[in-house]
Parts: structure tokens; C-alpha cells; sequence
């Protein structure tokens, strides 16, 4: 297997856990999603990109049922949670209770307490979400979100509110728990580096359709200045119309 | 690459969204147990299940209201009335809004007012009428006062809760932006506790018809609460069931116009979805 790209990826078809063929959705007269075809595999991890106002979020309520297409048909499988950029927790009730929030009796209980323990907040059980900080919410959120044992998990742009420290560490919680839980992850980013880290497969979704879709064959865990992964950057850059700034002159 | 894995069944998913429905539809099933309930009273006055005696049938009715139209009296008693409930509804409606903003803002003030205006709240308005006749006499000023108080519990009660339930974080970064006091309350505080403060003028306005019956009972020669004193007087049970009839459109009245403030004061609600 090359370290490097294969274009288009294609994916068995009967072997997939989400499919969307033909998908559009319009807001007025602006045509966000224009006849969208993607298949993700079981397991499979699927970054996706795009400038802001593209349609990203869009896609993600669409899969989720927040939504409902213009046109075109959309398949998902029966169990799946979302992260989304804030932690949506309910203020009134206690942290556990807002992991197990939906599931009833003791018996719920038991993971919930496991899925705070794998995000490193089997302490926090019996906080209050106002007294969380902004990190450790959106920890409770992902342990929420995987306590359910989805088949698939959605991600919107789960840690773009974090600091910078923060987001790393929870980026690798994020590779690390679903390489044991292995969902399909759809996860929206702006971060191309971040897309690269976490993904086997990254997707730029532009102007109603994606713009670039290939597999990220690198070995995990990943260095973010692997030559490997840098390669792709430049490509996901320009994707998403980012062109590298000219160099000064005067300094040349 | 063959790990092999089970692959769940997939569907469409559930649609999890607001259903919209056609305006048609809505105003129809809106409008569809009103008119059930007008269809019921005039198939059993009409077909003596209930006598006219007990209860007046719907001709009766508009008959009654015609005598009140064409003696002028309607327009006397409405505009009387209006004037009352407008200046009574005013005062306590702006006293409290204020009240209220002071307690659910500041700590000093909820301090010193909420606990007192509690207490306050709990004393039924009624009660305040043989006092409020020895104060301000049997006139325009006890009428107005009345319903003044009647009017202000309410909305210093919705007030408080409204100001209290706006989002902290959003009071935080505003006051972060260097508004304060007058500013933070007109430019941010107000406008997202208003779905509160328009709730309370609802219940404010239909607590200011409780007002009108009680203080035109004494001292009054005209206006839709002194209504019901005449019906009472001179037996006329037409004019019971109208003083009814002209209760619940007034309710329809004020609706359409709260519903129309909210339309054109909180348009951030037709908008947008809850990713925002
Ligand atoms: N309820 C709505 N009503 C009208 N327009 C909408 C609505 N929801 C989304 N849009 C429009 O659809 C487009 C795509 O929105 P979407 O939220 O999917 O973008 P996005 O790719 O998630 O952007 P970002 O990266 O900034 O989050 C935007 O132009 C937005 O203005
Ligand atoms: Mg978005």
C-alpha cells in the first residue's frame, strides 16, 4: 500500500453505514447542497471540510434528522449521537444524568459512570454542567455522545470553541476512544491538520459539492509533520481556495 | 483489509426537526372548537335543551348588543372603559416592568425589592378596594389605582423570572462591551426577556377586566364592567351572556394584538434554526 493518495474513493456499496445519493438542500434561493453522493464505511473516520457557510452543519442536520432534504434519499443506521461545537448540556441536571439524559433506570448507570471514566472525569459525576469548564463539558458531551454505542457519531466541529492545548489533548482522546470504539465518524473541521491527524479520510465540500474526497493511508498514530501527511496539506489548502501567501520580497 | 463487520440496517432518519404546517391548516384548527362551542349554544337554545331563561340564545344576544350599538351606549361604555384600563394597565404595567428589572438585574435591588413586593403580590387586589374608596373616593383615581394594582403583579412577577432566565453568559459579555445599568437593561436585557414581559401584558390585560368589573361596580355610570352591574340589576339575562360574548372578543383583541407585537418585536423567532 503507497503512503499516498488514491482519488475518488469508492466504497463497497453494500458495505457502508451511511449513504446519501442525489441529496440537495436550498435555503431561499441559495442551493447549499446540490445533489450530494457519499457512502461511509463501517469504522471508517471521514473528516470534512469546507469555508464557512458551505453546508457542512447542513449535511450533519440532514443525517441527523434535524432536517429534511430538498431532494434525494439519505440512510443511516439506527443508533447515532452527535457532538456538536458547544456542549448543549442540560443545566439542571447533574453530569451523569446528562450522560445517561434519554436512558432510563439504574442500569444505565454503569457505562455512563465507564464512558465519564474514559474521558478522565470520573470525578465530575455529581457536578453541576455551570461549574464544568469549557474542556471538561465538551468531554461530558463525548462521553455523552459514546456511552450510547453509536454506529454512527457525528461531530460538529467539536472543538473549535477549546484553546489550543486543550484541542490536542482532545483530539487524541477523540483518535484514541474511537479506535476502540470504532464508529463511523463524520467529523466538520476548518482545521486541515486536524482533518489530517484524525482521518482515513478527508472530504472539501465546496460550492454544493465535494471539491477533493481522498483516503489518508498513514499510519497511526500520526505525526503532524510527517512528511507523509504535510504532502496532502497543500492540496486540502488549495481545495478550500487558501493560496500560499508570496513571500516578501525585500526579505528574499 | 477484511475485517468483517456486521453492518446494521440503515433507514431514513427520523425527522427530528419543527414540522411546518400550511397557515390554512393552522388558522382552521385554531378556529375549529371556538366554533364548536358558538354551534353547540345555538343548536340547544334553539332546540330547548337549555332555556332562554338560563342562558340566552345567540339571537338574543346580538339583539342586545344592537340596543347597546344603537343608543351610542357600546362606544360610551367601551371608550370609558378603555380609557380606565389603558391609564390603570400603563401605570402598573411601567412601575413594575422597572421593579422587576431592578430586582432580577441587581443584586442591592432584588435585595430590597423582591422579598417586599412578595409579600405585597400575595394580598388579593380585591381586597384593597374598601381601602382605596376611602383614599381617592369613588372616581376616576380609585378606578385607575385598582387597576393599576391589579396589573403590576403579574408583570413584576414575569419581569423578575424573564430577566433572571436570560442567558448569563450573554449579560457577561455585554457587560464586557461596557454596557451598564440603562444600556445593559434596554440594549440586551429587555429584548430577551421579552417573550416574558409580552406573556405577562396578557395576563395583565385580562386581570384588567377583573379590575374594571370591580371598581365600576361602585360610582359608575357607564363602562363594560358597570355592564354587568346593570345586567344584574335589572335581571336581564341577554345582557349577562353579552357582557360574556363581549369579554371573549375583547380576549380575541388583545391576542391578535400580542401576537402581532410578538411578530414585529421578536422576528428572531421565525427565523433560524436551533444550530443558529
Ligand atoms: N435555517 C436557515 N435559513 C436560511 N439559511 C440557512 C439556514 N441554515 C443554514 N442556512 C444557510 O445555509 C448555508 C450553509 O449553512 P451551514 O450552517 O451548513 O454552513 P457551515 O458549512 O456549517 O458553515 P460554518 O463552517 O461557518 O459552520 C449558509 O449560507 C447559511 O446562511
Ligand atoms: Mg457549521
Amino acid at each position: 500500500m503507497s503512503a499516498h493518495t488514491t482519488e475518488k474513493t469508492t466504497v463497497d456499496v453494500k458495505s457502508s453505514v451511511v449513504r446519501l445519493r442525489g441529496v440537495s438542500k436550498s435555503f431561499g434561493d441559495k442551493r447549499v447542497l446540490d445533489g450530494i453522493d457519499l457512502d461511509i464505511a463501517p469504522g471508517e473516520f471521514v473528516a470534512l471540510l469546507g469555508p464557512s457557510g458551505t453546508g457542512k452543519t447542513t449535511l450533519l442536520r440532514l443525517l441527523s434528522g434535524l432536517q429534511l432534504p430538498d431532494a434525494g434519499t439519505v440512510l443511516v443506521p439506527p443508533v447515532r449521537t452527535v457532538v456538536y461545537q458547544e456542549p448543549r448540556l442540560v443545566q439542571a441536571r447533574r453530569v451523569l444524568a446528562n450522560v445517561t439524559l434519554g436512558q432510563r433506570g439504574k442500569a444505565a448507570r454503569e457505562p455512563g459512570l465507564a464512558a465519564l471514566a474514559e474521558v478522565g472525569l470520573a470525578d465530575k459525576a455529581r457536578a453541576w454542567p455551570a461549574t464544568l469548564s469549557g474542556g471538561e463539558a465538551q468531554r461530558v458531551a463525548l462521553a455523552r455522545a459514546l456511552v450510547r454505542q453509536p454506529q454512527l457519531l457525528l461531530l460538529d466541529e467539536p472543538f473549535a470553541a477549546l484553546d489550543a492545548l486543550t484541542r490536542l489533548q482532545m483530539q487524541e482522546l477523540v483518535a484514541d476512544l474511537c479506535a476502540r470504539h470504532r464508529p463511523a465518524v463524520l467529523l466538520v473541521t476548518h482545521d486541515v491538520d486536524e482533518a489530517l491527524l484524525l482521518a482515513d479520510r478527508v472530504v472539501v465540500l465546496r460550492g454544493g459539492g465535494f471539491a477533493l474526497d481522498r483516503r489518508i493511508d498513514v499510519p497511526r498514530p500520526r505525526d503532524r509533520d510527517d512528511p507523509a501527511v504535510t504532502a496532502h496539506r497543500k492540496d486540502y489548502l488549495s481545495a478550500l481556495g487558501v493560496t500560499p501567501r508570496r513571500p516578501p520580497l525585500e526579505h528574499r | 483489509m477484511t475485517t468483517v463487520r456486521t453492518i446494521p440496517d440503515l433507514a431514513v432518519p427520523e425527522f427530528l426537526g419543527v414540522k411546518s404546517r400550511s397557515r390554512w391548516l393552522s388558522l382552521l384548527l385554531r378556529v375549529s372548537v371556538p366554533a364548536l362551542i358558538l354551534l353547540l349554544w345555538w343548536y340547544s337554545t334553539s332546540h330547548g335543551w337549555v332555556s332562554t331563561e338560563v342562558f340566552a340564545s345567540p339571537g338574543q344576544v346580538v339583539q342586545a348588543f344592537w340596543e347597546l350599538v344603537n343608543t351610542g351606549q357600546l362606544w360610551d361604555f367601551g371608550l370609558a372603559s378603555l380609557r380606565r384600563a389603558g391609564l390603570g394597565v400603563g401605570i402598573g404595567v411601567s412601575v413594575a416592568l422597572v421593579l422587576g428589572l431592578v430586582a432580577g438585574l441587581s443584586r442591592l435591588g432584588e435585595e430590597l425589592v423582591d422579598a417586599t413586593v412578595q409579600i405585597i403580590r400575595v394580598v388579593p387586589f380585591l381586597a384593597l378596594v374598601p381601602l382605596f374608596i376611602s383614599w381617592f373616593g369613588v372616581d376616576e383615581a380609585f378606578k385607575v389605582a385598582l387597576i393599576a394594582v391589579s396589573s403590576a403583579s403579574p408583570m413584576y412577577a414575569y419581569t423578575y423570572l424573564g430577566v433572571r432566565s436570560v442567558d448569563r453568559k450573554v449579560v457577561e459579555a455585554a457587560r464586557g462591551f461596557g454596557l451598564r445599568g440603562w444600556r445593559l437593561a434596554v440594549g440586551v436585557v429587555v429584548p430577551s426577556a421579552l417573550p416574558n414581559i409580552l406573556m405577562a401584558l396578557r395576563i395583565c390585560l385580562g386581570i384588567s377586566l377583573v379590575g374594571l368589573i370591580a371598581a365600576e361596580q361602585v360610582g359608575a355610570t357607564e363602562g363594560i364592567g358597570y355592564l354587568v352591574t346593570l345586567a344584574q340589576q335589572y335581571y336581564r339575562n341577554d345582557y349577562m351572556v353579552l357582557c360574556i360574548v363581549i369579554y371573549a372578543l375583547i380576549g380575541i383583541g388583545v391576542d391578535l394584538v400580542i401576537r402581532l407585537i410578538e411578530r414585529t418585536a421578536m422576528p428572531w423567532r421565525r427565523h433560524g434554526t436551533a444550530a443558529g
